[in-house]
């Protein structure tokens, strides 16, 4: 070529081209794991996307006011709603955290602070570990022998004792990881100035792990809010609103959806449906603020 | 009396007068006068490595006082050793004292938390806390129940450190939200809120820019009007242009670990214009780092 020719400077061409040859082996294993790697991930999510839009088909025909405002009707009744149970699961799940949050945040403040590698440290993250893979309705088993039976009766109360088993793992494991993301040069800073331990976790460590720990609280919330078996035989059910007693029995959207789905009324099928929209529609709500106050935009 | 100096918060009057007793002969362990910490030490363990050995080195009051030496010959080891935060090291060992107004701060009845109160440290990466910028400052106060004026002294620590033009209007922003050189300033001015008599400063520059790190120098030289300050430093210029006293710190491999120990410790302007031992001329030629 002319401009070759005028360049004394221009590398002697060389054999192989850098054009890009479609025909090449590496070229088509190359594109082939691309295409493969995003169809198995589009996959992943179809079972997501396909439930929620069952959900709407089937769920959004009954939303209105009177869905969340009024009791559920018995059995073959028109009209009513789920009000109750929406208030029930909120309350439940009030009391699973009331429960579990001390308890799963004081523990990953030991095994982040203070336990660290020693022997009772070791076995406690272990244990928090296999607990995370209880199956939930060992939880309610557990929940029915300690609060049932010693009080007597199903209640509030032993369904939030029930959710808790379940919530106290994941809150723990995930508070300790948020705790030791703590910089350690700021854990010094503190200490340099004179700042005792335990100065230094409630002051420094526990503010900077805050929105890491909320996170962790709400994933576990949003995880046990869907449980239905820990609370069959603890919390039971109940048709009337919720009246500030805990150690009565009461409603849940998830024992709703349980006990409607498969009744041969029509009228309660559909409002398992729309319980099951509502329900989900907490936990992804849940999800993406955990999702959101696990950004922190102060930081670059 | 003196042990309550360390433990209690102190009130402004108090200080003035400790301040005072610095620049006296402290009787008991014999040290010359306006050494506000005699630091002698004999032996510095980790675990089984011997880190520093035989390194007396007296800091002077109202002046800047420099490490220099190659890496790895301790001297960050030896200015952490004077407020006691190797303690957070595993198996870290001590034998020697360090002397600070008179007292021994290795005796054994000495509460180190007390220690780290009254000597402030600036660490070599900027690491401002996640809370806003008048939180970061106002930290030590709190941290001493400071009855007096927080938001006066905020300002002031922050004027001190040459911060306050730039972030007046926005105290109440993340401290991480500032650039690198602020980020180092703030944690200076977090220091000096507390008003240490003696502030560490530990290569405080290693992570400027050079406009930054002269911005930090110049700082100093205001700060050694109020403040005494040890300082570790890689910069040999940076210890000539602030330091009035330089301290030479070299490793010693005969004994196949790798053991710091103090060469020659004298006015900054005789070491480096007339080094007395051949290792400081020939580091100070820059014949190896």
């Amino acid at each position: 070529m002319a401009h070759t020719a005028s360049n004394p400077h221009e590398v002697p061409s060389q054999k192989s081209s850098f054009h890009r040859s479609l025909g090449e082996p590496r070229t088509l294993v190359n594109t082939g794991l691309t295409v493969l790697a995003v169809a198995l991930s589009l996959l992943a999510m179809f079972p997501l996307f396909s439930v929620l839009y069952m959900l709407l088909v089937k769920g959004a025909a009954l939303l209105s006011p009177s869905l969340f405002s009024q009791l559920t009707p018995g059995a073959g009744m028109e009209g009513g709603g789920i009000g109750n149970a929406i208030v029930g699961t909120l309350v439940v799940v009030l009391v699973a955290t009331a429960l579990a949050l001390p308890l799963g945040f004081m523990a990953a403040v030991y095994l982040a602070e203070y336990g660290g590698e020693t022997k009772l440290a070791t076995i406690v993250r272990f244990c928090g570990k296999v607990l995370t893979g209880l199956p939930s309705i060992l939880a309610g088993v557990f929940a029915y022998a300690m609060v049932v039976v010693t009080t007597g009766s199903f209640s509030a109360f032993a369904g939030g004792a029930a959710m808790a088993i379940l919530m106290v793992p994941t809150v723990m494991l995930t508070s300790e990881s948020a705790l030791r993301a703590v910089p350690s040069k700021m854990k010094m800073a503190a200490f340099g100035m004179g700042a005792t331990r335990a100065q230094v976790v409630l002051r420094i460590v526990i503010p900077t792990a805050t929105p890491g720990i909320l996170t962790g609280v709400m994933l576990a919330l949003a995880r046990a809010m869907g449980e239905t078996a820990p609370l069959l035989f603890t919390a039971l059910f109940s048709d009337y609103w919720f009246e500030g007693k805990l150690l009565q029995p009461i409603a849940s959207l998830s024992v709703l959806i349980y006990n409607f789905a498969g009744s041969p009324f029509e009228h309660q099928v559909a409002l398992a449906w729309a319980a099951s929209l509502v329900l989900v529609t907490i936990v992804l709500v849940l999800n993406i603020i955990a999702q959101v106050a696990t950004r922190r935009p102060e930081e670059h | 009396m003196n042990t309550q100096q360390l433990t209690a918060p102190m009130t402004d009057e108090q200080e003035r007068s400790a301040r005072a007793s610095a620049t006296l002969p402290v009787g008991r362990t014999g040290m010359a006068p306006g050494v506000v910490m005699d630091c002698r030490i004999k032996t510095l363990h980790y675990g089984n490595f011997l880190a520093v050995r035989d390194t007396d080195i007296p800091i002077v009051s109202n002046e800047i006082t420099a490490f220099i030496g190659p890496s790895g010959c301790g001297k960050s080891t030896v200015l952490r050793s004077l407020n006691r935060m190797n303690d957070f090291v595993n198996g870290f060992r001590f034998t020697g004292s360090v002397h600070y107004r008179g007292q021994d701060i290795y005796a054994p009845q000495i509460d180190p938390v007390a220690v780290r109160r009254s000597i402030g440290m600036v660490f070599q990466q900027p690491n401002p806390f996640a809370m806003s910028i008048y939180k970061n400052v106002a930290f030590g106060l709190k941290l001493n129940n400071f009855k007096g004026d927080h938001a006066e002294r905020v300002e002031n620590a922050l004027r001190g450190a040459a911060l306050w033009d730039e972030v007046k209007d926005k105290l109440n922003t993340s401290g991480l939200s500032l650039s690198g050189g602020q980020q180092q300033r703030l944690c200076i001015a977090r220091a000096i809120a507390v008003e240490p008599e003696l502030l560490l400063m530990d290569e405080p520059c290693s992570a400027l820019d050079p406009i930054a790190t002269r911005r930090v120098e110049d700082l100093m030289l205001e700060l050694k009007e109020k403040y005494t300050i040890a300082i570790v430093t890689h910069n040999l210029q940076q210890a000539q242009r602030v330091a009035d006293r330089t301290a030479f710190l070299f490793v010693d491999t005969t004994a196949g670990g790798r053991t710091g120990y103090l060469i020659e410790y004298r006015p900054s302007a005789e070491l480096f214009e007339n080094p007395r031992e051949e290792r400081t001329k020939a580091y100070i030629r820059g014949e190896f780092s």
